[in-house]
């Protein structure tokens, strides 16, 4: 049996995806940009992928700016937002939980003069908005918080963050990382006072290399990549139609029984996280049911080296994650993970198992019972000298 | 400057007495093998006790002199230039061109020196040298002649055609790959092992290399890393026949049943031996490791000794009196440094103890290895039998 329980890290392309990629590589494989009947053909699916997901948001079609990905969204809100804003201000505010593709950013902005407070987290996760409260000042321009941590799960209170910023100044933009969460939640930008929304296809089971930016179409952003004027100027480049095409399909197959979706996925992800609990001295550190993200279970295993028992989990053909890289060699222990306070000990030893449709409780049940076989013989070796004594 | 050949200077295998030709067609062979990766055509041939790799069709210049220059027992590269023998006035204009194609800055010293494989020439090689030099004083009056140190030899070969050279381009030296026996290299993922590789294959040595896979405490990708560091290696090595030998079992087994501050040393003689098994199988008659004294806690003199008991073939350690620097030196030069510091092999670093041995008692290991009797035989040939072989670089 094969378990591909790495979800949050990339999903299988669902069959209608396939479908219309292959179709608009080679069918409709015209310029959008051509004044010919093939190029009109080629923009009726960007059109149509753009109006499916502005309907999955609830917003206008031209709020939609397709980008390479997840990353290239990321870069495109934060440095785009602060350029455009900042006689404003050059005050940034996120969160000690972001993932690189905002940190690098954020990083570089700092390095152009841009200020960023980083806000702490609970033990779950979680901002605390006394503290994001606080943290707001006169030259603020910026707050971007990601919906689902992508380590462990959490999802942050995006609602109530957004109302929080926009009562106290409503000229600040609001960036969220949707990367983990789209797909998975209702999502309401003009509801939720969000003024940009990072999302990415492959994790929704559609093409690597395709995404989006939301952008509020009163919020001031400037472009990155500049060329031919297509996406209103606001994205040169071709359109990657046969991406652009799969991310809508995906976009439709994952929002046309949402609420069943989600039912599903957590009712996988609670069966894990129960079923963990048969482990001997194992910790979940992701919350059951709709307290945290429905696709995200990470576990810290006792007395063993996370990326030993990934590999012992490969030969298995159970594919995972670890939470953190293993050694000296990787400086970066998660971020997220010491953000949450995971105990040093498990730093080392932590695992993130993360669902897709595809996924069946079957697999799962497998899962435990390798990781039941595992377990014994890894923990013997795998704390290393210093950890048994002799 | 369009060059139609490569004049091809070897030096020390010059002086092997009776084996010389053995020597010369083991380097003809190795720049025939190395040419073949070039867009070109090429002939090798022998004469007159010199190499010359004459391009049959069009090719690319620079590719060409970058796979001379990976040859071994090649001293120097110097691209020539052909023309027709159409009378010596003729000449003087050929070689006045040449000098003007070649160099930018005429600002140097030279010197002319004429040979006549075809003594039928009109003129004596010392009439060629004077009338030649003269000629070329007068078309660039910015160079000077200096017979005892010049910055540049104007060679002149007159045979049926005329060769044309100035450029001495230097090779690696060493030995052509294939004239010194076949010796077993053990390859880790680091820095040291593949320079160990390439120097010992700079003596003429053919390589075949021995890699210890622990999964799940190693990673395929440490595996890959290790598969693309012997492909790296074999551009100037040639094929190299890698024996992956699964470890893991073994070295629990030392986990289990010995003093856990020996346990680098009692797998490094597991290695050694098993290194030696496949060695003798592969008719390898050395062993070569990336060792220099003092690096780590296991490459201590003491722990050298210890290693080195169970062998009873010789072990090559071209790098032992090296500094690291110097190591990371040759490693940059040759092209291994960037794959060898990827960091992919992780979780080995479980086997090494907080406080490992730096200076083991050989009779104390020996000791500690009889608990391994009851297994370790069974489990060392399950790992010499189950090796699985990958060829690196082209065959």
């Amino acid at each position: 049996m094969e378990a591909y329980l790495d979800n949050a890290a990339t999903t299988r392309v669902m069959d209608p995806v396939k479908e219309i990629v292959v179709r608009a590589m080679t069918e409709d494989y015209g310029n959008p940009s051509s004044k010919h009947k093939k190029g009109m053909d080629a923009e009726h699916y960007i059109k149509e992928a753009r109006a499916i997901i502005a309907r999955t948001l609830r917003v206008q079609d031209k709020e939609i700016v397709f980008t390479s990905g997840g990353t290239e969204s990321n870069n495109m809100a934060l440095i785009g937002g602060a350029f455009a804003n900042q006689r404003a201000g050059k005050h940034i505010i996120s969160t000690r939980i972001e993932h690189a593709s905002v940190y690098q950013p954020l990083a570089f902005l700092e390095s152009q003069g841009f200020e960023v407070t980083y806000l702490t987290v609970d033990s779950d996760g979680h901002i605390f908005l006394e503290e994001l409260k606080q943290a707001i000042r006169p030259d603020t321009i910026l707050v971007s918080v990601m919906y689902v941590n992508n380590e462990i799960g959490a999802v942050e209170p995006i609602g109530e963050i957004g109302r929080l910023i926009k009562e106290i100044d409503p000229g600040i933009l609001f960036h969220v990382d949707g990367i983990q969460a789209y797909g998975k939640y209702e999502i309401r930008p003009k509801r939720e006072g969000i003024d940009l929304l990072s999302v990415s296809g492959h994790k929704i089971h559609g093409p690597k290399g395709t995404g989006y930016l939301y952008i509020n179409e009163k919020a001031k952003i400037r472009p990155l990549i500049y060329g031919g004027g297509q996406q209103k100027d606001m994205r040169s480049g071709t359109e990657n139609v046969p991406g652009v095409a799969g991310l809508g399909a995906a976009a439709q197959e994952m929002y046309r029984d949402l609420s069943g979706h989600i039912e599903q996925m957590v009712r996988l992800k609670d069966h894990l996280i129960d079923r963990m609990g048969e482990i001997e001295r194992a910790v979940v550190n992701s919350k059951k049911g709709l307290e945290g993200a429905p696709h995200i279970v990470s576990v810290s295993f006792q007395g063993v080296r996370s990326e030993v028992l990934l590999h012992a989990l490969e030969e298995r053909k159970i594919y995972v994650s670890s939470g953190s890289a293993c050694s000296s060699n990787h400086p970066a222990i998660s971020g997220t993970l010491k953000a949450v306070g995971i105990k040093r000990e498990f730093l080392d030893s932590t695992l993130r198992f993360s669902l897709g449709m595809y996924n069946t409780q079957k697999e799962l049940d497998y899962a435990i019972q390798v990781l039941k076989e595992l377990l014994p013989m890894l923990r013997r070796y795998g704390g290393g000298p210093g950890g048994k004594r002799r | 400057m369009r060059y139609q050949s490569f004049l091809i200077k070897y030096a020390e295998i010059g002086v092997k007495g009776k084996n010389r030709y053995m020597f010369e067609d083991a380097l003809v062979k190795q720049i025939r093998f190395a040419l073949k990766a070039v867009d070109g055509e090429f002939e090798v041939v022998k004469e007159s006790g010199r190499i010359y790799a004459n391009a049959l069709s069009d090719f690319d210049f620079e590719d060409a002199l970058e796979a001379l220059e990976r040859v071994f027992g090649v001293s120097a590269i110097c691209p020539l230039v052909q023309v027709d023998d159409l009378g010596f006035e003729e000449l003087k204009k050929q070689v006045v061109a040449y000098l003007d194609q070649v160099y930018q800055e005429k600002d140097f010293t030279f010197k002319v020196d004429a040979r006549r494989a075809n003594k039928q020439y009109p003129k004596t090689s010392e009439e060629v040298n004077r009338d030649l030099g003269e000629v070329i004083l007068e078309a660039f009056p910015g160079l000077s002649v200096d017979v005892h140190h010049p910055q540049v030899m104007v060679h002149v070969e007159i045979r049926s055609r005329i060769n044309l050279y100035s450029q001495v381009i230097p090779g690696p030296g060493g030995m052509p790959v294939g004239t010194n026996g076949r010796a077993m290299l053990l390859l880790s993922g680091g820095i040291d092992s593949p320079v160990a590789g390439y120097m010992i294959a700079k003596r003429g040595v053919v390589i075949e290399a021995v890699y210890f896979h622990a999964p799940p405490y190693t990673s395929e990708r440490a595996k890959e890393k290790v598969v693309e560091l012997a492909r790296l290696v074999s551009a100037y090595a040639g094929p190299i026949r890698l024996h992956i030998v699964n470890f893991t079992d073994i070295q629990l087994y030392i986990y289990d049943q010995c003093p856990h501050e020996e346990l680098t040393i009692i797998m490094r003689r597991y290695m050694m031996r098993i290194g030696e098994l496949i060695a003798r199988k592969e008719k390898c008659l050395g062993l070569i490791t990336g060792e220099s004294i003092g690096q780590v806690a296991s490459q201590t003199v003491q722990s050298l000794a210890a290693t080195n008991d169970v062998c009873t073939m010789p072990v090559f350690r071209p790098v032992i009196g090296f500094d690291k620097q110097e190591i990371v030196d040759i490693a940059e030069r040759i092209g291994t440094f960037e794959t060898s510091i990827q960091p992919f092999e992780d979780c080995c670093t479980i086997f090494v103890a907080k406080h490992p041995v730096t200076r083991p008692d050989i009779r104390k290991i020996r000791h500690s290895e009889g608990k391994l009797a009851e297994r370790i035989d069974g489990l060392v040939e399950t790992a010499v039998e189950t090796a699985e072989v990958v060829v690196c670089g082209r065959s």
